[in-house]
């Protein structure tokens, strides 16, 4: 697997990222250590609600409209403030891409 | 040199399977073409569609050129094409595009022949001649250079991007060193990526074809005035953890690997033989995105799914592989790789070779899980009218 897998349970691909993504159902509570992870201000993260497998967990503060990184890339923006350990999904990140909904209310 | 064994065929290209394709112009015909395939040797293959009888003049041409193509692929011995003969899309218009790859080709109409009946004895009858033919063809050793290598995928979830899909894409880059031709598509499906695919552009006339069918792709979602959130990731990618349409996009392209883009093709057109990591631009509906790579010429297909599939194709074997170990097991009849041994710590290049080597005995003439079971998914992808009107400069 590209990328380091921190606690056996949760895979960061880039220094540069700011979610992981949960390689385990993880609960609410748990610490997630990310010393190792270059781009992390902290030591660890604890989770504050469960992450379920394949979906991701903030490793960093994202004020709304931060870019949030997974690859390296932008993979979307936050749409609400997001703290260290918070779940990172559909309601709280937003697609810059693909929104005619958006584009059709600038025309 | 790796190399595997199949039935050469008279314009050079190798075939990995030995069907007699019944392809239908139209929707009407299309069970007609599925009872003679039913009727005739286990070999045949009918591939019904829903296009129907008159179409716009681009779709039209789309439809022809998907079903000219499948019928042209290495893996069809023989062709027999069914209208109901008031089709705009003549039989022997089709026939005729398939015949110059010098295979037999036989035309039937359903009016000519007297009715559904009729028309599905004559079909049996000239299918199963048709057989008879190709089974004269004995397979061959032909090398790894020759191999269209196809791959989709479909039913993402996190695990697509983290391992099935870099390890296939580091089965692309095996295939495209040993000399032969890697494709994948999806067009929608480049958008939040396509800065990387165009930095790995061979030259500036493909990066800039790229680029400008990424931006026609998601210029409809605008011209619909849609937001392609609902739809991308699709309700299924995001249970399984994807948020965005780049996210997904960002995971997607691994699959291809990591060489250079050669070059870009329309839906269902030519890929190259020894052609190097080629794109199509393609919808993101897997069958219909899979029907159009298989027109093209591939003879293999990968498919990489993370939350399940089925999908299998009736002219090239698909080769199902998973990232997800939960699918793996719940899916475990329709899989025939587990990826997911990448996150249990598996490099990628270990997983790699072994979808490689899954590639090879495949197109060997090892069976995949949907060829097993007959499952078998055949659609060619509609042009709609608001992509007609901006292919005629006339978008809104």
């Amino acid at each position: 697997m590209k990328g380091a897998v921190i606690d056996d349970v949760a895979l960061v691909m880039t220094d540069d990222d700011t979610v992981a993504t949960a390689l385990a159902d993880l609960e609410a509570g748990r610490d997630l250590s990310v010393d190792g992870v270059d781009g992390c201000e902290r030591d660890s993260v604890t989770l504050r609600e469960d992450v379920p497998f394949g979906h991701k967990v903030a490793l960093t503060a994202m004020a709304p409209g931060d870019p949030v990184y997974k690859y390296g890339e932008v993979i979307g923006e936050a749409a609400a403030a997001i703290d260290p350990g918070e779940w990172v999904h559909t309601h709280n990140c937003e697609s810059r891409r693909g929104r005619g909904d958006v584009q059709e209310g600038e025309a | 040199m790796p190399e595997f064994t199949g039935y050469r065929r008279d314009d050079g290209r190798i075939g990995v399977r030995n069907r007699v394709a019944v392809l239908p112009t139209s929707v009407t015909a299309s069970p007609i073409a599925e009872a003679i395939a039913a009727e005739a040797d286990a070999s045949v293959r009918a591939t019904p569609h829903q296009m129907g009888t008159s179409q716009p003049e681009r779709a039209r041409e789309q439809t022809e050129r998907t079903l000219a193509g499948t019928g042209r692929n290495p893996n069809v011995g023989a062709a027999l094409v069914v209208e109901l003969g008031t089709e705009t899309i003549d039989a022997d218009d089709v026939a005729d595009r398939i015949a110059r790859s010098g295979k037999p080709v036989e035309t039937l109409s359903i009016r000519a022949a007297g009715g559904t009946r009729a028309a599905v004895d004559r079909g049996a009858e000239v299918a199963g001649d048709l057989v008879d033919e190709v089974e004269a063809a004995r397979r061959e050793t032909a090398d790894a250079s020759e191999l269209v290598f196809a791959v989709e995928c479909g039913g993402s979830d996190a695990t697509s991007g983290i391992a099935a899909n870099p390890a296939v894409g580091e089965a692309c880059d095996r295939l495209v060193e040993d000399g032969g031709t890697a494709c994948f598509s999806e067009t929608p499906e480049f958008i939040g990526a396509e800065h990387i695919l165009a930095e790995r552009c061979a030259d500036d006339e493909v990066r800039e074809r790229l680029l400008e069918r990424v931006d026609a792709r998601e210029d409809m979602a605008a011209l619909m005035g849609v937001d392609m959130r609902g739809a991308q990731p699709s309700p299924g990618n995001q249970e399984g953890g994807l948020t965005t349409i780049e996210e997904k996009s960002l995971g997607a392209i691994s699959k291809g690997g990591t060489t250079p883009v050669r070059g870009i093709v329309d839906y269902a057109d030519d890929l190259p033989v020894g052609g190097g990591l080629v794109l199509m631009d393609t919808p993101g509906y897997d069958v219909e995105s899979v029907t159009g790579k298989v027109a093209g010429g591939a003879q293999v297909v990968a498919f990489t799914t993370g939350r399940g599939s089925t999908t299998g194709n009736p002219i090239a074997p698909v080769i199902k592989v998973t990232g997800n170990p939960a699918t793996w097991d719940e899916m475990a009849s329709n899989m025939d790789v587990n990826a997911g041994t990448v996150i249990e710590g598996d490099s990628l290049s270990t997983v790699g070779d072994r979808i490689y080597d899954t590639l090879l005995s495949v197109a060997d003439g090892k069976r995949t899980a949907a060829e097993r079971r007959r499952l078998e998914e055949f659609a060619i992808n509609e042009i709609q009218p608001n992509e007609l009107a901006e292919l005629r400069g006339e978008a809104a």
